[in-house]
């Protein structure tokens, strides 16, 4: 069994090439396979989140190993449904016949997952969607957690059928290397830097690639709505989410003028009822991954159009990379804090006169991952869901589209491309071939040479389901 | 100095900020449109596939000119259908809440078509394009310039052109095209070309579909309807442009028994069809051009399988004729079997047991279509499990194409995504997910602090096991 890129490849495709992934019965011995590791070695995960991320048990748990359990139940109990082929109608231009469309694995897959959730449905979804749809697939965890790519090696190398099931670490080298051999799919989670590397290295296979990127996810906050209500949902989704570390994390808030301050005061609020005084003490927030993204937000703060304008927040420990929940107001529009992806602790909240100038202000960025609405204002919620275009939008909350698998999860333009959770992950990784099937009647003369002008008159008809033209045409009337 | 490229994209853009190409009534007015260009110029239409294929009058009604009004109807019957959100049920996590996804356009996109169904492969990704409410670019190929101008000509004349273009052009053109930011891209062409789309394609993060080619195999068992079978096999080959289609037949594969049989109801049929001397025959498409027939010729003339003719063989080259060919027994390491003919060659590759077939076909990339004619019902099972393609049909050819329920698209060396009927509208739509709630519905345990009891409560909801919640509710 090599453990180079090439022979890591090779080894799937025989394994494929074999048969092995392809039967329902080995498809559910792996996600059950999943779901037992997943459930046994909960300790070790929440540790290995602890040791990556300080993330709180709490998140890790609930954010991570039982969106994993559910996944995997999820897709334990749809299995047969979702491979079932469906059934489609076919028209007079094929009569008689019978069509359905088939679903298949693709082959050998790639997913390349990231490091702010890198035991969650983000790096594991893939991978069971992967496996349900009957393809061997190739994890690669990210290095920026390392505890938690060490562990998925292991349990993975343990519980798992590693013929077709495996598991590469590495950073940039062994990435590299994975990019340059042919899959039938790759799955990448990450940023639009590397997004376009990895297009570039698929191209030359003619790969295609599902992107799960990000962007600059606003919260749009009306008046009149329940602020108490609202401000919890979007420190959860914020600080909540990874310390503002998660790829649909509300970035900024867009407000008016008028209503700005009492937003500032109930934002203020809640984050002392939830993190106490003094958040840099509190257990219950992540820290930021590392010290190169705790400079990159420092200097987001510290930028002199910015200081100034910190409302909320804004202290941070350097030994512990910690950065307490941090709010700014009135950022200007182009400081650095409002042209980059936060990813991180801060909150800029722009203000406009109207709420509605917030949706012309969203439209000319780039599409981001989500966007969110806060308000009881009919119109402007149907203005907003058709006016913003966004890989998902929740009305009154934030981040929690995620966890309903019915809704497909993806982005659009810069925010990625293909989307997964749920049965998208089972469509993500199967081609949907097209299958019709005659039997040797209804053989239409009209259909081949000699051509001649009856013979087209006939088949327009036909198709058409005209039945006197058919008739005409074949009587010459 | 702005190029043509850069001064459509940016009107375009302009556009669609507008919010124009997003109405239904828009989108109607376009579609009519289209209707209108088909049946006010069919007599156009035919012509210029005349000049451009030799293309007879049948083929370019029934396979351009039908397909693209029945396409058109179709969706100015459905759009709204199609344009309305999906209700989606959502579930105790979210509690109480309503889910849909929303079909919005992309926004502005380009449509690289090709040269043998020059009028098709055009317009009828644009009608899915306009359907899902984008303003779009359609570059048509050089290689069919009658075609290509009458698509200028007409669709300036009936379309809003401030959201559909026609840019005409070759390489030089397409590069400054590729260069632009578009929100998609379809090609429809080869595979060498495809890599370069991708490559031009990945700067943007441009999702993009391909609908490339291959060696669409058609495996022939015995015990069938030989005269159906062949006069089909005969329709998709040589009755689709004379092979130059991406799902026409490449290759038969039949048992060395049953060999002899295939081609002598395949000779029958043919003189049947076009006479004694096809050269002569006015319903066979010409090569295209001297490039794709010396291509032709060299794969006939290849010593490996100039001995193997067994049916036609002539040609002439003044009009770029190729009479429909037959070649029994040809290697697999002949030119003829290593690269798609796209022509009218047909070798016929010979096995032990017909199941051997299968592997062969495993062993080369993945084709745009794959074909059995059989009356077996465990090979035709077996054949559709293990033969991956991007389409299969048994006992037919090349047919599948006009069934718009079916999606139309490759996988592999094929191409990537889908289209026709419905599958259009949705290749150019972002499937937008929004989840409504209102203030309600408050669980106190998805906020800090953290604390044991709500682990307990939201892991029993996500589990949606009753007794869990309690005893985490009530603290046992």
């Amino acid at each position: 069994m090599a453990a180079g890129a090439e022979g890591v490849a090779e080894d799937l495709r025989s394994a494929y090439a074999a048969g092995k992934t392809r039967p329902y019965e080995w498809r559910v011995s792996q996600l059950e396979a999943l779901l037992k590791l997943t459930t046994r070695h909960e300790r070790e995960i929440v540790e290995a989140l602890r040791s990556d991320l300080n993330k709180p048990e709490y998140e890790s748990v609930i954010h991570e190993t039982v969106g994993v359990s559910s996944a995997c139940e999820l897709a334990l109990k749809e299995l047969h449904q979702w491979m079932k082929p469906e059934k489609v109608k076919t028209t007079m231009v094929t009569y008689p016949s019978s069509a359905q469309i088939v679903s298949e694995p693709l082959g050998v897959v790639l997913v390349i997952s990231t490091w702010n959730y890198p035991f969650s449905t983000l790096s594991l979804g893939p991978v069971i969607g992967a496996i349900a749809a009957g393809n061997a697939v190739v994890l690669k965890p990210s290095e920026v957690s390392p505890a938690t790519s060490s562990l998925l090696s292991k349990l993975l190398g343990e519980y798992m059928d590693t013929s077709a099931v495996r598991v590469v670490e590495g950073s940039v080298l062994e990435t590299t290397a994975l990019l340059e051999q042919k899959w039938d799919k790759i799955f990448y989670t990450g940023n639009g830097k590397v997004g376009r590397v990895i297009l570039a290295a698929a191209a030359k296979h003619l790969t295609p690639v599902v992107l799960e990127l990000g962007g600059k996810s606003p919260v749009v906050v009306d008046s009149n709505i329940n602020l108490k209500v609202a401000a919890r949902r979007m420190i959860s989704g914020k600080w909540g989410g990874n310390s503002g570390q998660t790829c649909v994390s509300p970035d900024y808030v867009i407000t008016t003028k008028e209503y700005a301050s009492k937003l500032v005061d109930a934002l203020s609020c809640e984050i002392e009822n939830f993190y106490g005084k003094d958040p840099l003490q509190s257990n219950d927030l992540s820290s930021i991954v590392n010290s190169r993204h705790f400079d990159r937000l420092i200097n987001l703060l510290d930028d002199e159009t910015v200081s100034g304008k910190i409302v909320l927040g804004g202290q941070r420990d350097k030994v512990k990379l910690k950065i307490a929940p941090t709010v700014v107001l009135d950022a200007p529009k182009d400081s650095p804090i409002m042209n980059e992806e936060i990813f991180g602790p801060l909150l800029p909240i722009i203000t406009v006169n109207k709420i509605e100038d917030s949706i012309r202000l969203i439209s000319s960025k780039e599409k981001p991952l989500a966007a969110y609405l806060f308000s009881n204002d009919k119109k402007l919620k149907e203005e907003f869901i058709t006016s913003v275009s966004a890989g998902g939008m929740v009305i009154n909350d934030t981040n929690l589209h995620l966890v309903e698998p019915n809704l497909p999860f993806g982005g659009v333009g810069e925010s990625g491309t293909g989307s997964y959770h749920g049965r998208f992950s089972f469509d993500a990784f199967s081609h949907k071939k097209a299958v019709l099937q005659r039997g040797f009647t209804g053989d239409i003369a009209a259909r081949y040479p000699p051509y001649a002008n009856w013979k087209i008159d006939f088949l327009k008809s036909l198709f058409s389901g005209n039945l006197i033209g058919v008739l005409r045409a074949l009587f010459g009337w | 100095m702005e190029n043509m490229a850069e001064a459509a994209v940016k009107e375009l853009r302009s556009t669609v900020s507008s919010g124009k190409t997003k109405s239904y009534e828009w989108r109607i007015s376009q579609l009519k449109a289209i209707l209108k260009i088909v049946t006010h110029h069919e007599n156009e239409i035919i012509e210029a596939l005349r000049s451009d294929l030799n293309k007879p009058e049948h083929e370019a009604f029934i396979h351009e000119i039908f397909s693209v009004a029945s396409s058109c109807k179709l969706a100015l019957k459905e759009l709204r259908r199609w344009m309305k959100p999906q209700k989606v049920k959502t579930g105790m996590l979210t509690f109480p809440s309503s889910g849909e996804i929303v079909p919005e356009p992309l926004g502005v996109v380009l449509v690289i078509s090709t040269w043998n169904y020059p009028f098709l492969i055009a317009v009828d990704p644009v009608i899915g394009a306009i359907a899902a409410g984008n303003a779009v670019v359609l570059k048509p190929s050089e290689v069919a310039p009658a075609t290509s101008a009458l698509l200028s000509k007409l669709l300036g004349e009936y379309l809003d052109t401030s959201a559909v273009k026609v840019i005409e052009g070759a390489v030089r053109e397409t590069t400054e095209l590729l260069a632009q930011k578009w929100d998609k891209i379809m090609y429809t062409g080869n595979g060498r070309v495809a890599r370069i789309v991708l490559a031009a394609a990945a700067k943007h993060l441009t999702p993009v579909i391909l609908e490339l080619g291959g060696k669409c195999p058609a495996v022939v068992d015995a015990n069938i309807n030989l005269k159906v079978t062949a006069r089909r096999i005969i329709s998709g080959k040589w009755g689709c442009n004379n092979g130059q289609t991406c799902i026409s037949p490449d290759y038969i594969l039949t048992t060395k028994e049953y060999a002899p049989k295939v081609v002598d109801a395949l000779a029958a049929e043919l003189e049947k069809f076009y006479g004694k001397d096809p050269l002569g025959s006015n319903d066979l498409s010409r090569i295209v051009n001297i490039h794709h027939f010396d291509r032709l010729e060299k794969l006939m003339d290849d010593e490996k399988v100039s001995g193997k003719i067994v049916h036609g063989g002539q040609r002439d080259k003044t009009n770029l004729k190729i009479a429909p060919t037959i070649l029994l027994d040809v290697e697999e390491d002949s030119l003829i079997m290593n690269e798609e003919i796209f022509g009218p060659l047909l070798p016929i590759v010979t096995v032990n047991k017909i199941e051997d077939s299968f592997g062969a076909i495993n062993a080369k990339g993945k084709p745009l279509a794959a074909y059995l004619f059989t009356n077996d019902k465990t090979l035709k099972e077996e054949f559709v499990r293990s033969v991956s393609a991007g389409a299969i049909a048994i006992n037919e050819t090349a047919l599948h194409f006009m069934e718009v329920g079916l999606p139309f698209g490759g996988v592999g060396e094929s191409g990537m995504g889908s289209y026709h009927g419905k599958f259009s509208f949705d290749a150019f739509s972002h499937k937008k997910a929004v989840l409504r709630r209102g203030f309600g519905g408050e669980v106190s345990a998805r906020y800090p602090p953290y604390a044991p009891w709500k682990l307990q409560l939201l892991k029993a909801l996500v589990k949606g096991n009753i007794i869990e919640i309690l005893r985490a509710l009530l603290g046992w």
